[in-house]
């Protein structure tokens, strides 16, 4: 009888939990669709979870460009069509690498800066001394976030695509010796618009989902630990949660969308 | 008014308040005291509705505090002071940004009125000079009068206390207390004070109640409290460690 009563309470347990998190999320797009907007906290976190990402996103695009025209030139010379290493470089980046590794990337490093300060603020009072000046902590620590994101990762992702392919070029013409023409001339020919756009896609929903979570992660520190045992679990649920979900939102995506 | 009646709240089957009832009237200002770790700030989060009763009503002004969401709840915190235990203050912004927030975002003053009253309200709590600074570059005094001067300064017609002179010296601590009485003389705010600044605050209130294992044991005004034979409130006040309040 004990353990029907643990099942049905884990049960019940689990379902609030994910009722909670899409009522978050649903309160989130509510609030980020109406008024009054804070423009300049919007335009601070597009400086963090974008601007501040450049670099690192610049740097992990040539080098996964750079692998995959090493790879791919070896594996396409054995076939005899290494004539098409700059469509494959190119649709790998733009319809996977990109969007996937920026998603992880940003989740690492401003996922998880996202959920430890606002469960810092939860552990110090400042999200309840926000509500006590009867203002709503949304628009001042979720929008903003989910806004950014939703910026900020096409962005990116934009950037990887057009690094990853000069990385790819770099080793396949450069180091290896295929034709300039060959490279880009064929990527010309395969690659259309809408590829990219895929990746641009998803990347805009990798954003929501990063932000969403860390925000929630964040918002709801100290149901899983209190003070910085607690902040240190959002953090790291923030990171692993969206991880995942970024994995597996990638997969629905590709495979019922495009 | 702050009416508070027959709150009963547990907390993972712990019972902190079982059956307080307060009744502070309007324009007057009531000190809670009581051990440390009894209930008291969660006394405080039941008026403005951060935490909700498991039986009993909290009416502020007329409203059932417990019964009201969303916009209602709002509008009625948005008249209301809180200065929490830690100071709650932004650690993100500057002294200036923390005590210019709610007269920009609540209020919507302008940049140029903005700045005289924070400058003023800075320079009343004795932090003149601090504005650029983040919390973390303050003492805990000043943090604690940072955070003050964010509640003082849009002039709210209800404040609450949550230990406002803890952790400081007791120049600066009679100091903050004096603002109190000099800014409640001025407005005539409702409050309720938390502080264990007993001597200095008996001075200033109207009326007090001392919280104990869950009930109020004492209420009155507070020369009626003072002059108390309840061997609980005496033993509090003297600051024995022998008497019928066990503190292991």
């Amino acid at each position: 009888m004990d353990f029907v009563r643990h099942i049905g309470g884990e049960s019940i347990d689990i379902l609030t939990r994910i009722g909670r998190i899409f009522n978050f999320l649903a309160c989130s797009i509510y609030f980020s669709l109406t008024p009054p907007f804070k423009v300049e906290r919007i335009l601070k976190q597009i400086r963090f979870i974008g601007a501040q990402s450049t670099l690192v996103v610049l740097l992990i695009g040539a080098f996964t460009g750079m692998v995959l025209g090493l790879q791919g030139f070896h594996t396409l010379n054995r076939l005899g069509s290494e004539a098409f290493l700059g469509p494959m470089v190119a649709l790998s980046i733009m319809k996977e690498m990109a969007p996937v590794l920026t998603g992880l990337m940003v989740t690492a490093r401003a996922g998880s800066a996202i959920a430890a300060e606002i469960g810092i603020m939860r552990i110090t009072n400042q999200i309840d001394a926000i509500e006590m000046m009867g203002l709503n902590p949304f628009r001042y620590l979720v929008v903003p976030n989910i806004i950014a994101g939703l910026i900020s990762l096409p962005l990116l992702t934009g950037m990887f695509d057009a690094i990853g392919i000069i990385g790819g070029y770099l080793v396949g013409v450069k180091i290896l010796g295929l034709e300039y023409a060959t490279f880009f001339g064929e990527i010309t020919t395969y690659v259309r618009v809408d590829h990219m756009m895929e990746g641009i896609y998803k990347s805009m929903s990798f954003g929501i989902i990063i932000t969403w979570i860390s925000c929630y992660m964040g918002y709801y520190t100290g149901s899983s630990g209190f003070g910085a045992e607690g902040v240190s679990k959002s953090t790291t649920r923030a990171v692993v949660l969206s991880a995942v979900m970024i994995l597996v939102w990638n997969y629905f995506m590709t495979s019922f969308l495009f | 008014m702050i009416e508070l009646n027959n709150i009963h709240k547990s907390f993972g089957g712990h019972d902190v308040l079982k059956g307080v009832s307060i009744k502070v009237n309007k324009g007057e200002i009531l000190v809670l005291i009581g051990m440390s770790g009894y209930g008291k700030s969660v006394i405080l989060k039941h008026v403005v509705g951060l935490l909700n009763p498991d039986s009993g009503n909290v009416i502020v002004d007329g409203h059932e505090v417990n019964t009201l969401k969303g916009r209602a709840l709002s509008d009625l915190r948005s008249r209301i002071g809180f200065l929490f235990q830690g100071g709650a203050l932004f650690e993100s912004m500057t002294v200036f940004e923390n005590v210019a927030f709610p007269l920009k975002e609540k209020i919507g003053l302008d940049k140029s009125v903005i700045e005289k009253k924070v400058h003023d309200v800075l320079e009343q709590v004795g932090l003149s000079g601090s504005d650029n600074k983040y919390p973390s570059q303050l003492s805990g005094g000043m943090q604690k009068r940072a955070a003050l001067a964010r509640e003082l300064v849009w002039e709210p017609e209800i404040m609450l206390f949550d230990e406002p002179t803890t952790g400081l010296d007791p120049i600066i601590g009679h100091a903050i207390l004096n603002l109190i009485e000099e800014i409640h003389n001025r407005l005539h705010f409702t409050g309720i004070i938390i502080t264990h600044e007993l001597e200095r605050v008996f001075k200033i209130v109207d009326s007090a109640a001392m919280l104990h294992e869950g009930r109020i044991i004492e209420s009155g005004r507070p020369d009626d409290i003072l002059a108390s034979e309840n061997p609980l409130l005496r033993q509090f006040l003297s600051g024995d460690t022998e008497g019928p309040i066990s503190y292991r």
